[in-house]
């Protein structure tokens, strides 16, 4: 099983939404969509399903051309963002409604809600109708229906954005376990780096309807190929910085912070990446440097304290563990640990990728 | 401004209450002072938003007190308390410049050209509004709506209390990082006081100098973050606040001591009273250890974060997660786990055993 896009490009108008994307994804895989708002999430996998034609390109399905063909002829579920469900309907008919429609006898289908009632714990609402349910319960039963036929391509679009963060963050946790045993290929479209980090197997960055990069999820976090994907997936927002390179010093351009570094790359001038958790109030690592920082603001989560600051002419976001509790325009010291650095040229490519 | 007193509040949106559970608010007893910065946290449903309503005037408690420096203002409609509320979705007027959407609240209070123009210029420079002053406010963002909505709220210097009602849930990630530290930054430059209702911790913890989180329409613990992280005065607490939440697992009372596991597990909890109907241990996943003895688990799922792990374990008493840095070396199979005696607290009937 695999779904393939050919050179898929949508225009609207004048307006491109999708610039021509190539990408596979093969059985029994989780693949995050990540970009902000507008980046062309919700268009591919409408694309991906067939709610939508691609202007050109094709859309390839277990090795056959099903462009063109409709929704309903492909085996496939979608769950958006706001929970769909029957308001008439109670939970156990909700979720029997895809089975319905194919006919299946009805011992199978309650045999198999009750299944996927099981998996998402809605087995004690079964009778209630959607009203009686909270967001958590009504965004499950929608999630159940999608998940109760046997679906080749099953596409999740943003389906925790409206949950408290409390029930996101657990049923973040579930979905993985939910596809684990399943033939199918499955799409998540997310704002939240985090949401990708926890939820593992594929990603792709997108921005501005273009694909960035698509690989395994921890090593497009670790090692993404150029300045844009390693922004889409950092949240709080990677610090980036010029600096120059000549021979074993590294130099950040404006002021005079420096270091030594045996990464292999020609002289010159170069950016930065850190990620916010790489600048910390405490030395972290074998290799971290000094910067001197003016307080912006700092606030504290209870187990965290994040600390903005400014060195040279730029803003710069630290994480660091504990509380470190700093005053608004207070001179500061933090460190940067400096083997996590990611480097790249001027073209916005990563080059210390060894 | 002013210093807002709610006393023994209580509201039921029936006509008629038999049981704790027809109540939406029960006993809420809040001191906020003048000028600080506050939050409500909760689950929907929690009260948070009736709470809200109360104290904005939108609705008359059931029973208890709503003063303002104390001054009893219970009865007193929304306009003849003088709020200003920001909402989750931008409230602007599209036709309007931006500027006048800023003004707008000074013109209807009748001040003079001058006091108008100087307070929007002010704010306008606090929010970075300056340069799109008289850009029509149809064209921008939803962030840069949001902005404006939230300069409209801050920008009249006589109300008595500023509240937000969910007002980043429309943010992307990104953004929402830059709004909530500038709003931060803009109490600690006009010190009003401010309410700020969310489900996000970390929006709540990051913002506000005391917590209020609610569950069931009851207040269970108020405090600063960090007493909210370390020291849970309820299981909802520890539960809800940090990600992933704290471990809380059935355990028996022994001669004043935890019981867990069949081990006497070492806190900081003098035992006293035992006449609960359940008792419970709780330790966040920050202070757990992987030791050579201890308590036997079975490691059952790894994921990285590229900051942290979260290791979920298996104990006879239940599930337990772990969080660990990510060089840490994490045991396959089967383990021993310690908890960290400062941080391991008893619970009676949900409320810490002190």
């Amino acid at each position: 099983m695999s779904l393939e896009l050919k050179n898929v490009e949508k225009k609207v108008g004048i307006e491109t939404h999708i610039h021509s994307t190539n990408i596979k994804l093969e059985k029994n895989t989780i693949n995050i969509l990540l970009g902000s708002t507008l980046a062309g999430k919700t268009t591919l996998m409408q694309i991906m399903a067939g709610l939508d034609k691609p202007t050109s390109g094709e859309i390839w399905f277990n090795g056959k051309n099903v462009t063109g063909t409709e929704v309903q002829k492909r085996n496939c579920s979608m769950v958006y963002q706001q929970f769909i469900n029957y308001p008439n309907f109670t939970v156990f008919e909700n979720i029997a409604s895809p089975l319905k429609i194919t006919g299946i006898n009805s011992d199978e289908i309650k045999e198999r809600v009750g299944k996927v009632s099981e998996l998402l714990k809605l087995s004690a609402m079964l009778n209630k109708k959607p009203d009686e349910l909270s967001g958590g319960q009504q965004q499950r039963t929608a999630l159940a229906r999608a998940l109760v036929k046997d679906s080749d391509l099953i596409l999740l679009d943003e389906p925790l954005a409206n949950l408290d963060f409390k029930l996101r963050e657990e049923l973040r946790e579930e979905l993985p376990k939910l596809f684990e045993d399943r033939d199918c290929i499955v799409v998540y479209a997310t704002t939240e780096p985090l949401d990708a980090l926890m939820i593992g197997g594929n990603t792709a960055t997108l921005l501005e309807g273009k694909i960035i990069q698509y690989g395994k999820t921890l090593d497009v976090y670790s090692k993404p190929e150029n300045l844009t994907s390693a922004k889409v997936f950092s949240d709080p927002p990677m610090n980036v910085a010029d600096i120059k390179k000549s021979g074993d010093t590294f130099k950040l351009n404006n002021n005079n912070v420096q270091w030594k570094s045996n990464v292999k790359i020609k002289d010159g001038n170069y950016k930065i990446g850190i990620r916010p958790y790489n600048i910390t109030t405490y030395k972290e690592g074998n290799n971290s440097i000094e910067i001197n920082g003016k307080v912006l603001i700092s606030e504290i989560s209870g187990s965290e304290s994040l600390i903005h600051f400014t060195n040279g002419n730029l803003n710069w976001v630290s994480l660091s563990n504990g509380i470190q509790q700093k005053n608004i325009g207070e001179e500061t010291k933090l460190y940067m640990n400096v083997d996590e650095f990611l480097y790249f040229d001027q073209n916005n490519s990563l080059v210390n990728n060894g | 401004m002013a210093k807002i007193t709610l006393k023994n509040l209580s509201h039921s949106y029936l006509t008629k209450q038999n049981s704790d559970s027809d109540w939406a608010l029960r006993d809420v007893n809040i001191d906020w002072k003048d000028g600080g910065a506050y939050a409500l946290l909760g689950p929907s449903g929690c009260g948070k938003t009736t709470l809200l309503n109360i104290i904005s005037g939108l609705l008359n408690p059931t029973k208890g007190k709503v003063l303002f420096d104390d001054k009893d203002m219970t009865t007193l409609n929304p306009i003849e308390r003088d709020i200003a509320q920001i909402f989750q979705f931008p409230v602007i007027y599209d036709t309007m410049t931006v500027y006048n959407n800023l003004a707008f609240p000074l013109k209807n209070r009748g001040l003079s050209e001058n006091e108008i123009d100087s307070q929007v210029k002010k704010i306008a420079e606090m929010l970075e509004l300056t340069s799109t002053l008289n850009n029509k406010a149809s064209g921008l963002t939803a962030d840069g709506k949001q902005k404006i909505s939230l300069g409209r709220g801050l920008v009249r210097s006589d109300v008595n209390v500023i509240m937000f009602d969910e007002p980043l849930t429309v943010i992307d990630p990104h953004l929402k990082w830059v709004l909530r530290s500038k709003l931060k930054e803009l109490h600690q430059k006009i010190n009003r006081t401010m309410i700020y209702v969310t489900h996000d911790q970390i929006e709540a913890l990051t913002f506000a100098d005391q917590v209020v989180v609610m569950h069931e329409g009851q207040i269970v613990q108020t405090g600063t973050p960090v007493e909210l992280f370390e020291k849970p005065k309820h299981t909802f607490v520890g539960h809800f606040i940090g990600s992933p939440g704290m471990n809380i697992l059935p355990c028996e009372i022994k001669n004043g001591q935890i019981s867990f596991e069949g081990k006497i597990l070492p806190s900081n909890t003098n035992i006293k009273k035992t006449n609960f109907s359940k008792t419970q241990v709780g330790i966040r996943p920050e202070f757990i250890k992987f030791s050579n003895d201890g308590i036997p688990v079975k490691i059952k799922r790894v994921s990285d974060t590229g900051r942290h792990k979260v290791i979920d374990t298996e104990c006879s008493s239940g599930s337990i997660k772990i969080l660990a840095n990510t060089s840490t070396q994490i045991p396959s199979g089967s383990a021993h786990i310690t908890f960290d005696q400062k941080h391991t607290y008893a619970y009676g009937d949900n409320w810490i055993i002190e």
